[in-house]
């Protein structure tokens, strides 16, 4: 612990901190650009310059200088001050004045630091350098002359990324950004280059010119593309979300949103559901919900228990704890929300949980994946493997080669290997000291697999005082919850389509195979005219997550809560409320009357969900049929075909088919235009 | 003047061919095996006490240098050692200076010879040579040198029958003058873009492949072996204190005969050009400035740098530097104005873009210099170019923004009448034809 002054502050700061933030931890803002606290220190836009003693006689860089004992640091001499003048001077001279066009104003760092540590006039009377444009894909958008060359969206895309696609050209004045060959840039997390640019060079494609800052009211939400639960906020003007940006949350996401979190948003106001519909004489009519429930109300009559409830992966808690009590009522116990088919056993939550937690994986040092191509299916927790190996982490894998943007080595994709791991993998885990194991929906599916990955944490040592390494990664923001609350059957939705119940209410579930529920009277309730919504018999419109307040369990069993941004549209109505009125037309007490007394019933049957934070399952390995084992085999196949499609959000939203077609299919649409 | 017998450099002008067999005659890998026998610290105890400073231009102490160079090997996070590197820059793009290449054109094996030495004593696993792009001829008979070592067993594993393997390896340049900042090399040595590294780290604590690393001049390799024969004391016995031994001056511009030669530092400028190069042209009073050390370092004008010890105290008293000895010369038929200008237009054509002050103030001061050429400007903006290049000096990653800098501000220290007296006359020349 080196102890410091700053302006004559003394202060000990930990060991190993540069001096910029010895400056921040005394309180003295520090101007900056290149810095930024997860990237690699590039020191090259010498706004943070401080005196510092002793050293030579002039300005350092503090990012860059480690704090040492005995050092004076002075941030507020007129040495600094004028080093910073002088600085912001020649960023300005050829930043282009066009502030009222530009997307950044308004949370422009250029802007707020001029102001604050600028001159305030310019002594340069030449011509601005003007840059041409880059092309960077459907996500970003360039106004290349206003780039300061901090760097930040190179070191980004290469230390945090893992994509080689973004580098600098040319040099001295003439310096350019670029991806090289103007492609997109291959990589589902390019949108956070738009965040880290201070200035309006990188900024947001699909919400060029849409809203200010300042008009924008913030919404703490929670993301519901895929397991990781990501801390985001949701910018909504009026009755419209604008745009998603992450929040900072070191256990979760960091301070990172993938582009699917960012950029569904569009696909919020499109195919919506909003007025219910009922199926008539085999198309599907528009009605009024008494007429809607009336329809239903007369199937669950004569249902007499045959009730079942499929719960999607963009479903909160809440409702599927009033799902779960309206089918209760009307006799039926009959929950599943492994929609695809997933049949795994879930007699202890641990143990189809990720264990070691997501911020846990960067202290793993040996890693193997089976059946998981972590860069889609949790691209978040793909990051944490990179900084992983970058603590000396070694990754194996068993499943399709895929690029992880990382070292893989891969064994293939049998399922068979997890029982017989080649000698590679086994002497690198006998020494290891964290290891860890990732279970993916791929390999899931697959007979035995669960047995047999559940036999490694004896065979890998994956459980020791303090860690426990065996994970499982969940595509689905709502599974944890589900899980939780009991939408999980022995066989999986096998067992519910051999039961043929009389009615199924699907809520927001639309990867079902919904062939195998023709004799059913199938609601839908849901937000988007997906395929559930073509398959029913009645349609329930339904709020999507940016629409209600939520309770939601991220793949490490993390409980988080999400606030409502704006109303749904048209007819729409919250579901938990759709259910309440629903379960008054079957002339049923689902025992809630508001959304608090729901909340408060579902705490009162799952206190975990009660308490923001870790769940905290007890982990025993469960004891499975021998048989299955004994059937362990099969080709591994990813449950994710397109990045950018997984759920109904997405593939109504425009952005994300750009995504899907220039990013993932761009080489065949070349191919076609030739 | 220093005598024939005292000379290092001994086929500077290439009487004689570069190769093995010749430089042998003239002395070179004479039982370099007992030198090295003298011990790692013995070697590096006598470079410092010959008082050999870095002929690169900054002049640190090279024996104070190599000693910072990890004894034991430096362990990584695997607990596997990591080597020590030797890089030797023979990048040399600065305007004025033409040394090195004289050196490896005609005396490649002096290089070589000292690479091993120097490389033995910073107990480093191979020497790699940073050639400038453009010396193509030169690369050619480096490279050539190299095998001709390599094929006598004079370098490579047990190098010379010392016991010590070592290697040295040619590595050309692509034309950047940044890449020959050390940082910079080593990045372009690694395969990236030449842009300086962040100090600290220094290149002794993690340099080439993070390795421990150190970077010498050409020059400063070259004179090892000799220093080692010949003794500290002979080479400490040259020059006055703090300023000791010979060095190349490289002469050019208005003199007789320009030329490279090796002489004594300290010599004072007069004599150098008088013995060396038959005089300035037209004569003494024609002298009007001279920039003594390389196009970085700000220029001297003529009663001053006349009487003048040429060495690195005597030129930083005037408010210049040594450099790397590059002595451009400019009678008065000089448009010294546009001679910074030109300078300033290289720097900004080589700042490489990664740092705010260089890469912005150095095209601000190239357009107000080439203003100021034809006088096209305010008086008050003499003031505001010199505050500019303040803004850049200091504030940078590396010396590139210095030595931007410094030319304008030795301009303006000395020249600021004749650049007033050329925007009066603009002015009034447009007044006129207003008129």
């Amino acid at each position: 612990m080196p102890n410091v002054t700053v302006d004559g502050i003394p202060i000990a700061v930990p060991d190993g901190a540069t001096v910029l933030q010895a400056c921040e931890l005394a309180g003295k803002e520090i101007p900056r650009f290149c810095y930024h606290e997860r990237l690699s220190i590039a020191g090259n836009c010498r706004m943070c310059l401080v005196e510092v003693k002793p050293g030579p006689p002039k300005p350092q860089a503090s990012c860059a200088l480690p704090a040492t004992e005995g050092q004076e640091i002075r941030t507020d001499t007129p040495m600094v001050k004028h080093a910073r003048e002088g600085v912001m001077e020649f960023l300005l001279i050829n930043h282009p004045l066009d502030c009222p066009i530009c997307d950044q104003g308004g949370e422009c760092d250029l802007q707020d630091q001029s102001i604050a540590y600028g001159r305030g006039h310019s002594r340069y009377d030449a011509n601005k350098r003007a840059v041409t444009e880059k092309y960077m894909g459907p996500i970003v958008k360039t106004v290349m002359t206003r780039c300061i060359q901090c760097t930040r969206c190179i070191r980004f895309a290469e230390e945090v990324a893992g994509v080689e696609d973004i580098g600098a050209l040319y040099r001295g004045e003439d310096m350019q950004i670029t991806t090289y060959l103007e492609h997109a840039i291959q990589s589902e997390l390019a949108g956070n280059v738009v965040d880290l640019c201070p200035v309006g060079a990188l900024t947001s494609k699909p919400y060029a010119f849409e809203a200010r800052p300042w008009e924008l009211k913030k919404t703490l939400a929670i993301d519901v593309m895929d397991g990781v639960g990501s801390n985001i906020r949701l910018d909504s003007r009026g009755r419209q979300v604008l745009r998603v940006l992450p929040r900072i949350n070191e256990d979760v996401n960091e301070e990172w949103a993938h582009d699917k979190t960012r950029h569904h948003v569009d696909g919020l106001v499109r195919r919506r559901l909003d007025k219910p519909f009922v199926r008539q004489g085999g198309k599907l009519v528009a009605a009024s919900w008494d007429e809607a429930f009336a329809a239903i109300a007369k199937v669950a009559r004569s249902a007499k228990g045959s009730v079942a409830a499929i719960a999607g992966d963009q479903v909160d808690c809440e409702t599927m704890f009033a799902a779960k009590s309206l089918v209760k009522a009307l006799g039926s116990d009959m929950l599943e929300g492994r929609q695809t088919g997933l049949a795994y056993d879930v007699s202890n939550l641990g143990a189809v949980n990720f264990n070691s937690t997501i911020a846990g994986v960067e202290d793993a040092d040996a890693i193997l994946l089976i059946g998981s191509n972590l860069r889609w299916e949790a691209p978040l927790i793909n990051t944490r493997v990179r900084k992983a190996i970058k603590r000396g982490a070694r990754v194996f894998g068993i499943g399709p080669e895929v690029d992880l943007t990382y070292a893989v080595e891969w064994f293939g994709n049998d399922a068979s290997l997890i029982a017989k791991l080649p000698k590679a993998a086994t002497d690198a885990f006998k020494d290891a000291k964290r290891p860890m194991v990732i279970v993916g929906g791929g390999a899931l599916k697959l007979d035995g697999v669960q047995g047999a990955a559940m036999g490694l944490i004896k065979t890998l040592k994956l459980v020791s005082e303090g860690w426990n390494g065996f994970n499982v990664v969940h595509t689905s923001a709502s599974r944890m919850g589900g899980l939780m609350l009991g939408f999980a059957q022995t066989g999986g939705i096998a067992d519910i389509v051999a039961a043929k119940p009389r009615l199924a209410f699907f809520l927001g579930a639309d990867e079902v195979d919904y062939s195998g529920f023709e004799g059913s009277f199938k609601v839908y309730i849901g937000h988007h005219g997906d395929a559930g919504a073509h398959a029913a018999d009645v349609v329930l419109p339904g709020a999507s997550y940016a629409e209600k307040h939520g309770t939601w369990v991220n793949t490490e069993g993390r409980v988080q809560y999400s606030d409502k941004a704006v109303f749904a549209p048209g007819d729409a109505r919250e579901d938990w409320s759709i259910l309440r009125a629903l379960a008054d037309a079957c002339g049923v007490d689902v025992g809630f009357d508001s959304f608090d007394g729901l909340r408060a019933a579902m705490i009162t049957a799952v206190p975990a969900l009660g308490r923001e934070g870790l769940a905290g399952y007890d982990f025993s390995a469960p004891k499975l049929d021998a048989k299955a084992q004994m059937k362990l085999g099969g080709e591994i196949a990813y449950p994710i075909a397109d990045f950018y499609l997984t759920n109904a959000i997405c593939r109504a939203s425009p952005t994300m088919q750009r995504c899907s077609s220039e990013i993932l299919h761009g080489d065949e649409m070349l191919e076609a235009a030739e | 003047m220093l005598a024939d017998k005292d000379r290092i450099f001994t086929n500077l002008y290439g009487f004689q061919p570069f190769g093995l067999d010749a430089a042998r005659k003239r002395g070179d890998w004479d039982d370099t095996k007992a030198l090295m026998a003298r011990g790692q610290d013995a070697v590096i105890e006598d470079i410092k006490a010959s008082g050999l400073r870095g002929r690169g231009g900054a002049g640190f102490p090279t024996g104070l240098k190599w000693s910072f160079m990890p004894k034991e090997p430096v362990k990584d996070r695997n607990g596997n050692p990591r080597p020590n590197f030797l890089v030797i820059n023979a990048d040399e793009s600065e305007p004025g200076s033409c040394k090195d290449r004289e050196i490896i054109r005609h005396d490649p094996h002096k290089l070589i010879e000292g690479a091993l030495i120097a490389g033995f004593a910073m107990r480093a696993r191979a020497a790699y040579i940073y050639i400038r792009g453009e010396y193509i001829f030169e690369a050619k008979v480096l490279q050539q040198a190299i095998d001709e070592a390599y094929a006598a067993g004079l370098i490579g594993k047990n190098a010379s029958k010392s016991g010590y393997d070592f290697d040295v390896f040619m590595h050309r340049g692509a034309g950047a003058y940044i890449c020959g900042e050390e940082t910079a090399m080593l990045e372009s040595l690694e395969g990236k873009k030449g842009q300086p590294r962040l100090k600290p780290p220094f290149p002794a604590g993690a340099g080439l492949y993070g390795c421990p690393t150190t970077v010498n001049n050409v020059e400063s390799i070259a004179v090892v072996p000799t220093i080692l024969r010949r003794g500290p004391a002979w080479f400490a016995g040259f020059g006055r204190e703090k300023n000791q031994g010979t060095k190349l001056f490289q002469i050019s511009g208005h003199v007789e005969k320009p030329c490279v030669v090796e002489e004594e530092m300290g010599i004072p400028f007069r004599d150098l050009i008088e013995k060396h190069c038959g005089g300035i042209r037209g004569g003494w009073d024609n002298l009007l400035a001279v920039i003594p050390g390389g196009s970085s370092v700000p220029l001297v004008p003529a009663h001053e740098i006349i009487d003048a010890p040429m060495d690195f105290d005597g030129l930083s008293a005037l408010k210049s530097g040594l450099g790397t000895a590059a002595v451009i010369v400019m009678d008065k038929s000089t448009d010294i104005v546009r001679a910074i200008s030109r300078l300033s237009y290289f720097y900004k054509h080589e700042s490489c873009g990664q740092c705010t002050p260089c890469r912005e103030g150095t095209g601000w001061m190239w357009r107000v210099m080439e203003r100021l050429r034809t006088g096209d400007a305010e008086i008050s903006e003499i003031d505001m170019l010199l505050q500019v290049t303040k803004q850049v000096e200091g504030h940078t990653i590396c010396a590139l923004g210095d030595a931007a800098a410094w030319p304008i501000q030795g301009l303006i220290r000395h020249f600021r009448p004749e650049i007033e007296r050329r925007i009066e006359a603009h002015s009034g020349a447009m007044m006129e034809a207003a008129e």
